[in-house]
């Protein structure tokens, strides 16, 4: 183990600002396929049997996400609605391709600035908050491209995904920074590699979750009582199904659920090499307990009568409020034995 | 009669209570309650992590503090209300588990449901037309469907033949593994608890010692280890040869590493293993961890008497960054005659691996590896035994001692003192604080949980689907007319995407027949019923 290379840690931090900047753009470009898109809206008024075919033929061949998802509904459109709203709403789609397209630039981008972090320390580069936040980050923009491949009907909603993102990063950028370190002896071991890539992929996928679940309670209210504020109103209608969304949101989490229950006992026999057992109620391993009980509940209850729909989606957030505590409060404020933060 | 009712009274709020505790809505509370439960555990300093740390903070609090120690809040995790409440969710479990392996036991052994009347009111249905006759067309749509698939053929009323087949079983087999495997990691986990143990122990460079309670500074039994009932493993860490320390340019640690001469037990031969931080030696279902380091100062001192005294004493890090060290030397004078009681001398000392000096004589201490090490110490004179009351064996009761003088000191340097009393700083030896850990149960516990993750792999990935067919022929009594393939398919859990999956599956079906004859001018035709509401998985 011997020092840093600095140039290399110094590209890897250019890399990190430049993706934050490209993330923003992208997220100004959903936000206007969003705001300014009518075709984006169509799925959301749902289960027409005329839109019936372009989904099932999206569900089995899964196009790519920059294709156009609405190719062929169009002609059904288009009788409907003046000429003028046509052409805003090509402008729109294309910016939302385009969107795409920067989210893509910006993981790679991303992808490299962690990559080089990796070579600068010449260890898997997430020892410290600020590193776990920039591969959770990561993870959470990959999560939401592989949703965009099977669901491409919400692309629009990139900027729900892209703006906790953009957040983190930036907090992960300014007051979570660490200059790149050599890793201390306790962290010498395969397991870092293993264990912290399992979680954050787990929670970064959770994340993701997360925002489909809000979006799922917006527009479910909007199908209850409709919100009173008209923006508030516009904004939920234009969503997905409700319906479409926690489905979404279950199988992400159907999805990370089992590796973030890998990441606990990987990080069990973690402990039991480090530190002499393999559980020990440490703050942060408290709260990972809290978190698997939360999403355990979220997945039961979504199988129980009268929890079902919104209590569980409330659920699923109070398991992200458990894991956004466990990053940030149990981090800085509570000292335990995880105390890898990096902030002095 | 009347005592077979009256039993019946008095049972009826037993199973009353039964029924609710092992419905899920119960169990979810008591998942939440678990989740809340355990939250001031990380919160709150818990005594068997940081007993001092709590003890201050009961004191800084006051009444409120001692009311939460009355309430258990400072050992959550080994509180009462705590284990209530996972008592609880354990027979919540089990009482909920025993009828499910029951019921999918029973599922495993039937046959798939016969087909429901109105297959096109099903969420997904489709229809075609194929050219072979039914019995040929049910062979040809078993093989189409594969092996994954239970399938079973009836014949209706009607003298319509159906296919009803099931796929996904795995789906709660894995459920039920996995929640099985969760009781027995609970248990394991109880297990280990009793027949663990845990023991500390400082070794200096060069010394060693055979595993024995009596040797341990600190000991944490489990309950049948402390009843005498399990007895620590019969090594011996003969020396600790070597610890290695090494640091990075900017002073960062980089490795610790303790060289070991160990026999597995009283017999056996010698060999040599390297202890580091992430690499426990694992001995006759022991495991013996470096746990810390720091630094044992070696002094001469020529006693009052005249004799002259070697000792060796570690010191105990103040500052865990800069492994300033406090310690102690304790050299006994003659014990018995005139001079008893007056002639001990008792050193206090800071031990400094990288000294800068602080001022007033004062030092400090700039990193944790030595460089030009120095020891400032303070000397005493008279009866070390002092006051009789307990005191760390890191420090020294001056009580009945008189301060003789005091000195910094490199080493090979010596202090003159009154008395003829001199004290060289001759040397120093890093050691190695070490943990011997023993738990039975957790090798089991990691197969416990393996079978977890497997269970909930097949429990949350595997699709449960029903899919039916029923084949008629498109003109009753016409041997050689073409047959009707309607196709119901129903999905049993919510993963994955059905629709689509309904669809491919009605492909292969339609492709297992030929097509109807060009004569009766049509061509493979599949329609596909998509009713309101439905294909939205």
């Amino acid at each position: 183990m011997t020092g840093i290379d600095g140039s290399a840690a110094h590209l890897s931090d250019g890399l990190f600002t430049t993706a934050i900047a490209v993330y923003a753009l992208a997220m100004v470009g959903y936000t206007a396929e969003y705001a300014f898109g009518r075709v984006a809206r169509k799925p959301a008024e749902a289960a027409e049997p005329a839109e019936a075919p372009a989904r099932e033929l999206v569900g089995a061949g899964g196009p790519s996400p920059s294709e156009p998802p609405f190719a062929s509904a169009p002609g059904a459109i288009s009788s409907s609605k003046p000429p003028g709203r046509m052409q805003s709403d090509r402008l729109a789609a294309r910016i939302g391709r385009w969107s795409v397209l920067l989210t893509v630039l910006g993981a790679l981008i991303h992808g490299g600035s962690i990559a080089v972090r990796a070579i600068a320390v010449d260890a898997v580069p997430w020892s410290n908050m600020y590193e776990f936040a920039s591969v959770a980050g990561l993870v959470g923009i990959v999560a939401f491209l592989g949703v965009l491949w099977k669901l491409p009907t919400l692309r629009h909603l990139g900027g729900f995904v892209l703006l906790p993102v953009i957040l983190m990063m930036f907090l992960a950028g300014t007051v979570l920074y660490s200059r790149a370190q050599p890793l201390v002896p306790a962290l010498q071991s395969y397991w870092l590699a293993i264990h912290v890539t399992l979680v954050s992929i787990a929670e970064g996928a959770l994340m993701t979750s997360a925002v489909l679940t809000v979006l799922y309670l917006m527009r479910a209210r909007q199908d209850r009582t409709p919100f009173r504020s008209e923006r508030l109103g516009n904004l939920a209608a234009k969503l997905p199904a409700a319906e479409t969304l926690d489905k979404a949101a279950y199988r992400v989490v159907a999805f990370a659920f089992p590796l973030y229950t890998i990441a606990v006992i990987c990080g069990a026999i973690w402990a039991e090499a480090a530190w002499g057992r393999y559980w020990g109620w440490d703050p942060k391993e408290t709260w990972a307990f809290i978190v698997w009980v939360v999403y355990a509940g979220y997945l039961h209850a979504r199988a129980t009568a009268g929890w079902k729909g919104r209590a569980a989606a409330w659920i699923n957030l109070a398991g992200f409020g458990a894991i956004t505590f466990n990053f940030l409060i149990v981090n800085i404020v509570v000292s335990g034995l995880h105390s890898y933060a990096g902030l002095s | 009669m009347t005592s077979k009712r009256s039993l019946r009274t008095v049972l009826r709020p037993v199973r009353m209570a039964w029924r609710r505790l092992t419905a899920m809505r119960t169990a979810l509370i008591l998942l939440f309650l678990l989740a809340v439960a355990a939250v001031p555990g990380s919160l709150l300093p818990q005594r068997p992590l940081n007993p001092v740390k709590t003890a201050d903070y009961i004191k800084a609090h006051g009444a409120w503090g001692r009311f939460l120690d009355s309430i258990g809040m400072y050992d959550v995790f080994g509180s009462v209300w705590f284990a209530a409440i996972y008592l609880l969710l354990f027979v919540s479990l089990v009482g909920c588990l025993v009828p499910r392996i029951r019921v999918h036991a029973r599922a495993l052994r039937r046959k798939p449901l016969p087909a429901p009347r109105n297959l096109d009111r099903l969420p997904e249905s489709g229809r075609f037309e194929t050219a072979t006759p039914p019995a040929t067309y049910a062979a040809a749509a078993r093989g189409a469907l594969g092996r994954r698939w239970r399938v079973e053929q009836r014949t209706e009323e009607s003298g319509a033949t159906t296919l009803s087949a099931e796929k996904g079983y795995s789906r709660e087999t894995g459920n039920l593994i996995f929640h099985i495997a969760l009781l027995a990691s609970l248990i394991l986990i109880a297990v280990g608890r009793l027949y663990t143990y845990e023991g500390q122990l400082i070794v200096k460079q060069g010394s060693g010692f055979c595993n024995a309670v009596y040797q341990y500074d600190s000991w944490h039994p489990g309950r049948l280890a402390a009843e005498g009932k399990v007895h620590p493993a019969p090594f011996c860490i003969d020396r600790l040869d070597k610890f290695t320390a090494s640091y990075t340019d900017e002073g960062a640690p980089s490795t610790f590493r303790a060289d070991v001469t160990y026999r597995r037990n009283v017999n056996a031969p010698q060999q040599t293993a390297s202890i580091t931080v992430n690499h426990p030696l694992r001995l006759e279902g022991d495991r013996v961890y470096l746990l810390s380091h720091g630094y044992a100062p070696t002094i001469t001192v020529h006693m009052p008497d005249g004799s002259v005294r070697h000792d060796t004493e570690v010191f105990v890090p103040s500052d865990a960054a800069t492994l300033l060290s406090e310690g102690a030397f304790s050299l006994d004078g003659p014990q018995f005659g005139k001079d008893a009681g007056t002639q001990d001398i008792g050193i206090s000392g800071l031990f400094a691996p990288t000294p800068v000096d602080e001022g007033n004589g004062k030092i400090g201490s700039a990193s944790p590896q030595p460089n030009r090490p120095e020891l400032s110490i303070f000397v005493y004179q008279g009866d070390l035994t002092g006051s009789g009351l307990p005191h760390s064996v890191y420090s020294i009761d001056t009580s009945e001692m008189t301060k003789i003088g005091a000195a910094n000191l490199r080493v090979g340097q010596t202090k003159q003192l009154a008395n003829g009393v001199s004290v060289t700083f001759d040397g120093w030896v890093p050691w190695a604080s070490l943990q011997i850990s023993h738990d039975p149960a957790q090798g089991y516990l990691l197969i416990a949980a393996l079978a977890m993750v497997l269970g909930l792999l097949a429990s949350l990935g595997v699709r449960r689907r029903r899919v039916w067919l029923r084949l008629s022929p498109s003109a009753p009594g016409d041997t050689g007319s073409p047959t009707v393939v309607s196709v119901g398919g129903l999905a049993r859990s919510d993963s994955g995407n059905f629709s689509a999956e309904f669809a491919e599956v009605l492909e292969r079906l339609a492709a297992a027949g030929p097509p109807v004859n060009e004569a009766y001018g049509s061509t493979l035709h599949i329609t596909r019923d998509d009713p309101i509401g439905a294909g939205k998985d």
